[in-house]
């Protein structure tokens, strides 16, 4: 066992903590890696083939649905403010987890210099980025379920392909004021709101004028006026229902690793604060790979972000 | 990494990833808002070719924020190339695994009314009393090898 032939062939790690430990008790680490630190990015790998299980999903629900709702309508509102907002408000979370991965950056430099304030101080500013995005989700679901009525099986966004126009309760086809019928092209978006399972009024919004209501009436019906429905007349009808499982599922399901994140992240600031790493005089190595999950947290939200909300 | 750059080398890393990264998302969203016609009115470019040239700058721009997060906040650019490549080899299996679904989805879109069909179609009972599997009147069975 204590073969000193092999005793070069060990690795000496970064920060300097040479022991006598020989191959036989694991001293040459595979990749100049930690074990903990190589496990991290092995549980990475598994969990980035997870979450592009549930995007590869995404894509190919969307793919096979003649319809899908226009993110620059669905995501739109913004707190305090009443007023038609695409996308806004979603940059500010995509800020939120940016800033909190640069400070998670910090955190792993001081803990290399074994600077425990500094530690303790990025770790702090990195768990409030990850709160603030919490509630900024939060914010985000109670819009989407108690104003705009989507849930996991109702999605009431929906985009028309035909063209159309608004039909009277009467039969009548509904009219601008100066005669023309009130048409909506191809294309464009519209948004239903139900409330208690029954449809309270059709919302029709234009999108050369964000925000405008043009018009919202008990009981419009659809009319479409050229393509293979033409002279049809329709009820409005849901948009696809795959749309609110998804969302809700695959955000829900990143939620919850920035949850967690948070969790360990103050488990092991406290574990810093109260010199547990300086003890072990690996360069905060615990902080490390904390830093590997939450940077993953913000990676993972690159492509929610590209897929949900960009195209 | 520690051996690789000195600390103000370190601190000026991470400013400059935190203004490449805000500065990429804050293009993304400029473009999405101009392509879709919220930012100037009359502008517009999300339909037909414009369309996929905003996809691929979309992917384009988030495949760069990836990679920069992977390779500099995450330091796999410091990592031995064995690491690299038995975390990102794998992770390029993906391609094919979105190119088979993604078709699989429009084959689905494209076949729906056929699917919607052969789902709503019913199949004619046999008549009471006749045989099950019953043969053509004047039929002989034929067996070929």
């Amino acid at each position: 066992m204590a073969d000193t032939s092999v005793s070069p062939a060990h690795e000496t790690h970064e920060h300097g903590h040479q022991d006598d430990t020989t191959l036989w008790e694991g001293a040459k680490a595979p990749f100049k890696a930690s074990y903990g630190k190589l496990m991290m990015w092995y549980f990475l790998v598994s969990d980035a083939f997870t979450f592009a299980g549930f995007l590869i999903a995404y894509g190919a629900l969307r793919f096979s649905t003649p319809t899908w709702p226009e993110p620059d309508f669905v995501f739109a509102s913004f707190p305090f403010v009443q007023a038609h907002w695409p996308l806004i408000f979603v940059t500010f979370m995509t800020f939120v987890l940016i800033f909190s991965s640069v400070t998670m950056v910090r955190a792993v430099q001081e803990g290399h210099r074994e600077n425990r304030n500094g530690v303790v101080f990025w770790m702090l500013m990195t768990i409030l980025g990850g709160a603030t995005f919490l509630g900024s989700q939060a914010y985000e679901w109670t819009t989407l379920i108690a104003k705009e009525n989507m849930t996991v099986t109702q999605n009431p966004f929906g985009r028309h392909t035909a063209d159309g126009v608004y039909v009277n309760p009467d039969g009548s086809e509904a009219k601008l004021p100066d005669g023309s019928p009130k048409a909506f092209h191809q294309g464009e978006s519209y948004l239903l709101h139900f409330h208690g399972g029954k449809a309270s009024g059709l919302a029709y919004h234009d999108t050369s004028k964000p925000g405008e209501v043009m018009m919202q009436h008990e009981g419009l019906k659809l009319k479409y006026t050229s393509g293979p429905y033409a002279g049809q007349v329709r009820e409005a009808e849901m948009g696809p229902k795959a749309f609110g499982a998804l969302f809700f599922f695959i955000t829900g399901f990143h939620g919850f690793h920035v949850f967690s994140g948070v969790v360990f992240l103050t488990i092991i600031m406290i574990n810093a604060a109260s010199g547990l790493y300086a003890a072990r005089r690996n360069g905060y190595e615990m902080v490390e790979k904390m830093g590997l999950y939450w940077h993953f947290v913000d990676l993972v939200w690159v492509f929610v972000f590209l897929v949900f909300y960009l195209l | 990494m520690a051996g690789h750059q000195t600390y103000e080398e370190q601190k000026a890393l991470v400013f400059r990833g935190l203004l490449l990264l805000g500065a990429i998302t804050m293009i993304e969203v400029v473009i999405a808002l101009l392509a879709k016609g919220h930012l100037v009115h009359g502008i517009k470019f999300s339909e037909g070719f414009g369309h996929y040239l905003y996809m691929l700058l979309m992917i384009g721009f988030s495949l760069y924020k990836a990679y920069f997060i992977i390779f500099f906040f995450m330091h796999m650019a410091y990592e031995v190339r064995g690491l690299a490549i038995s975390v990102l080899l794998p992770t390029a299996l993906l391609i094919w695994a979105i190119i088979a679904f993604f078709q699989e989805g429009s084959s689905w879109g494209a076949r729906r009314k056929q699917i919607k069909e052969k789902n709503e179609e019913l199949v004619k009972p046999a008549p009471a009393g006749a045989p099950q599997g019953y043969l053509l009147p004047g039929a002989a069975p034929e067996f070929v090898i």
